[in-house]
């Protein structure tokens, strides 16, 4: 705030309630005659003396808020002599809060995979923490959508099981498909493309295909591997089947051969705490075994 | 009644004038209550202590193993005997509001202001605290001595007995108030043991204070200056309400004479002034109807004993109306109260049912708001969050099914086990062949049923899909 609105703020605020105390202090006595002196057709209104209790109610209202001044933030930048912020009072709750749920937290982090999926606690705490964390871009049920993997198929893309979501969620994965329009021009993208249709058993152009074969031999297979079942050691995902993480036209793949791809995980290990991830962790295995089960 | 020509009571404003300069705060009047038994005092005692009585005894009362009527804030649940209600049943309290506001319109068109003087917590109170001033400090005047008197062992003494009973009672209502609120015995051992919680400490303190502050100090001012309903009285009143009315055609000109005497020139007031003695508002019936009146009779006992002793017959001041004064009959059955009496009929016969009828559990369903559909090979689906909760204290089980033109598949099947008063959170995927949708939006109706009662909640959704 500058010193401006400091000052507005301040003579603001303790002007209004000096001119109060004036007002109070100014009507304490009226004319002889009992009435205010208005008169509508013949209607006069009654001046009643306010009840002298009402008045010093008044009076120590005006008392409580120059306390309030003093001690909390109010008066432009001055900052209360407690020195309190609303940044403080969150993360007193946020503690408070932590402390109450500290001991449930520890009796679900203790739970192996298979436990957590069969306690109802652990299922219901981690899709409240899934909603509230990963349903922006994983959608309410996991299903995921164009760029955001579905975590509710069989598919993983960086590896399955309870071990390998944790060290998603703790540190996020950053996939790297490079752009590969400089390597391979605008005619082996296309014939690359036909190939990877024919791997995940597309409908295809076969002397295309024939063409990027080759192509994917020398540019795709360190990461996808030779038959392009993928490698989720390196977040390559699995060419050969029908689940397309950025969709599986021909159009969708040849954009990605062009610019390369980034899906960026973000890490939650400053978010949650290690028990909430395991936690996270065992609700988010458990959607892919609800739909396989 | 008598020759005397009847004078109407004054009713020009008082006016102050040659006292220059006047106080626009003013001191409180001190109120002295003279102690007056009577028919109207004993009816007001049998309707004051059943609800003193209900109010002190129902926080103890068990129901199972939890406390029959409790208000649980941090739970968000309300216990009312064998029922629980939830927030989403808030609208129920609004309008059981509505009901006790045309309650009021209706008894205070037909009877005036009983509510304030047989049944207002702020009565009943002050009622009980005068008691206590009676106990401790003496009859009216004794108690006016005593005010005057210059401090001494004895006023110290009758001060700090009076005080302290007036805590007393006061710590009993707050304890009892919090009780509503949080399990009493618990509170009541917590607070013995000086183990409660700071903010149950607090609350206790607070309407301790508050009580003792409003039925010892405040009395007549709460109801004169912080009460609407004195306010808005007029609204209410006409011509064939029941008020405290003093009978000027009879009672003028006042004026004092020896017992059993009639002198002509007089009326039957004697003006003894018990009946302004004895007012907790320290009002003058004689001056007509007054906002400050509570209609509790007070002054009509003190008047009926004076009259008794007089010879005189009783109801000099009376419950009555402005059209029998004025020597006509109260009209009973009029627009006003038949009108307001069949609102709160119905209202009534409205809630009754609603309360009945009232589903023990609820069913939320949101769509997924990150897109609109997806399409895995031939089929559409769509996503929601599926919310149940059972707002009764019995296991439920609930089966979950779509309504809907299209030949919708839900990947929830199974019956849902929902504990007592649990909130489930689950996803639900309702799919559909594209072949199948005609448009690009289909309404959708999400219905829940109960198990072992057959009774349904249903949500409505839509189904989207592309443009075919």
């Amino acid at each position: 705030m500058s010193s401006v609105w400091h000052w507005f703020v301040v003579i603001g605020t303790l002007g209004s309630l000096a001119f109060f105390l004036a007002l109070l202090y100014g009507n304490r006595k009226a004319s002889s005659d009992a009435t205010t002196g208005h008169d509508f057709d013949g209607i006069e209104e009654y001046d009643n003396p306010l009840p002298m209790w009402w008045v010093w109610m008044f009076a120590l209202s005006i008392l409580f808020a120059l306390g309030y001044l003093a001690w909390y933030p109010g008066l432009g930048n001055f900052d209360g002599a407690s020195d309190w912020t609303s940044r403080d009072a969150m993360q007193r709750d946020q503690a408070a809060h932590d402390a109450r749920f500290a001991p449930l937290y520890a009796k679900l982090a203790a739970l192996d995979e298979a436990s957590l999926h069969d306690s109802r606690q652990a299922m219901q705490v981690g899709r409240r923490l899934y909603l509230n964390n990963c349903a922006t871009c994983h959608g309410v049920n996991g299903r995921g959508t164009l760029g955001f993997p579905n975590l509710t198929d069989e598919e993983w893309i960086w590896g399955s099981g309870l071990a390998n979501v944790k060290t998603a969620l703790n540190n996020g994965r950053q996939a790297a498909m490079p752009p590969w329009q400089a390597a391979l021009g605008e005619q082996g993208i296309a014939d690359v493309t036909q190939f990877v249709l024919k791997l995940s058993g597309a409908g295809h152009d076969v002397d295309a295909a024939a063409r990027g074969a080759t192509q994917y031999q020398s540019f795709c297979v360190a990461c996808h591997g030779p038959e392009g079942k993928g490698n989720p050691a390196l977040g390559a995902p699995n060419l050969t089947n029908d689940i397309w993480l950025y969709g599986g036209g021909a159009e969708q793949i040849a954009e990605g051969l062009r610019n390369g791809r980034n899906g960026r995980m973000p890490a939650f290990n400053e978010v949650l705490s290690p028990d909430q991830i395991h936690v996270l962790a065992g609700y988010v295995t458990a959607l892919s075994r609800e739909q396989t089960e | 009644m008598n020759g005397a020509p009847a004078q109407e009571p004054k009713s020009e404003p008082i006016r102050l004038e040659g006292f220059g300069e006047r106080d626009l705060y003013q001191r409180r009047e001190k109120i002295f209550t003279r102690f007056v038994g009577g028919f109207y005092q004993r009816l007001r005692f049998f309707t004051g202590w059943p609800l003193l009585v209900g109010y002190f005894l129902v926080p103890w009362l068990q129901w199972g193993d939890r406390q029959a009527v409790l208000f649980d804030l941090p739970a968000r649940q309300f216990h009312i005997l064998g029922d629980t209600f939830w927030p989403q049943d808030f609208w129920l309290l609004g309008w059981l509001l509505i009901i006790a506001a045309f309650g009021l319109f209706t008894f205070t068109t037909l009877v005036g202001r009983i509510w304030c003087g047989y049944t207002c917590p702020q009565t009943v109170w002050t009622s009980i605290f005068m008691w206590c001033e009676q106990v401790t400090e003496g009859e009216r005047h004794q108690r006016i001595r005593l005010d005057q008197a210059p401090m001494s062992l004895n006023k110290a003494t009758r001060r700090v007995l009076k005080h302290g009973m007036w805590l007393g009672v006061a710590a009993a209502t707050g304890l009892t108030f919090v009780g509503y609120f949080t399990p009493i015995r618990e509170l009541t051992v917590a607070l013995a043991t000086l183990d409660a919680h700071p903010w149950a400490g607090f609350w206790v303190t607070f309407f301790t204070a508050a009580t003792y502050l409003n039925a010892g100090w405040m009395r007549e001012q709460v109801c004169i200056y912080m009460c609407p309903y004195a306010r808005f009285q007029s609204a209410m009143f006409d011509s064939d309400t029941l008020i405290v009315s003093y009978d000027a055609a009879r009672g003028e000109p006042r004026g004092p004479r020896k017992r059993g005497a009639r002198p002509e020139q007089l009326g039957d007031c004697t003006d003894c002034t018990l009946c302004v003695q004895v007012c907790p508002t320290g009002i003058d019936i004689r001056n007509g109807l007054q906002y400050e009146c509570i209609g509790c009779a007070h002054c009509i006992d003190a008047c009926n004993q004076v009259m008794g002793k007089m010879g005189y017959p009783e109801g000099l001041i009376r419950y009555t109306t402005e059209s029998e004064l004025g020597g006509g009959a109260t009209h009973w059955l009029r627009f006003r109260s038949v009108g307001y009496g069949l609102a709160l009929l119905v209202m009534s016969a409205a809630f009754g049912y609603a309360v009945l009828a009232r589903n023990p559990f609820e069913v939320d369903v949101l769509r997924e708001r990150g897109e609109l559909y997806q399409r895995q090979g031939d089929t559409i689906t769509n996503q929601y969050r599926l919310r149940l909760l059972n707002k009764t204290q019995r296991a439920a089980s609930l089966t979950v099914s779509a309504d809907s033109e299209l030949p919708l598949t839900l990947s929830l099947t199974r019956a849902v086990d929902l504990a007592p008063g649990e909130i489930l959170d689950l996803p639900l995927t309702l799919s559909v062949p594209v072949s199948a949708l005609a448009t690009a939006t289909t309404p959708a109706t999400v219905r829940v049923c109960a198990v072992a009662s057959g009774r349904c909640d249903a949500e409505r959704t839509s189904f989207l899909g592309p443009s075919p």
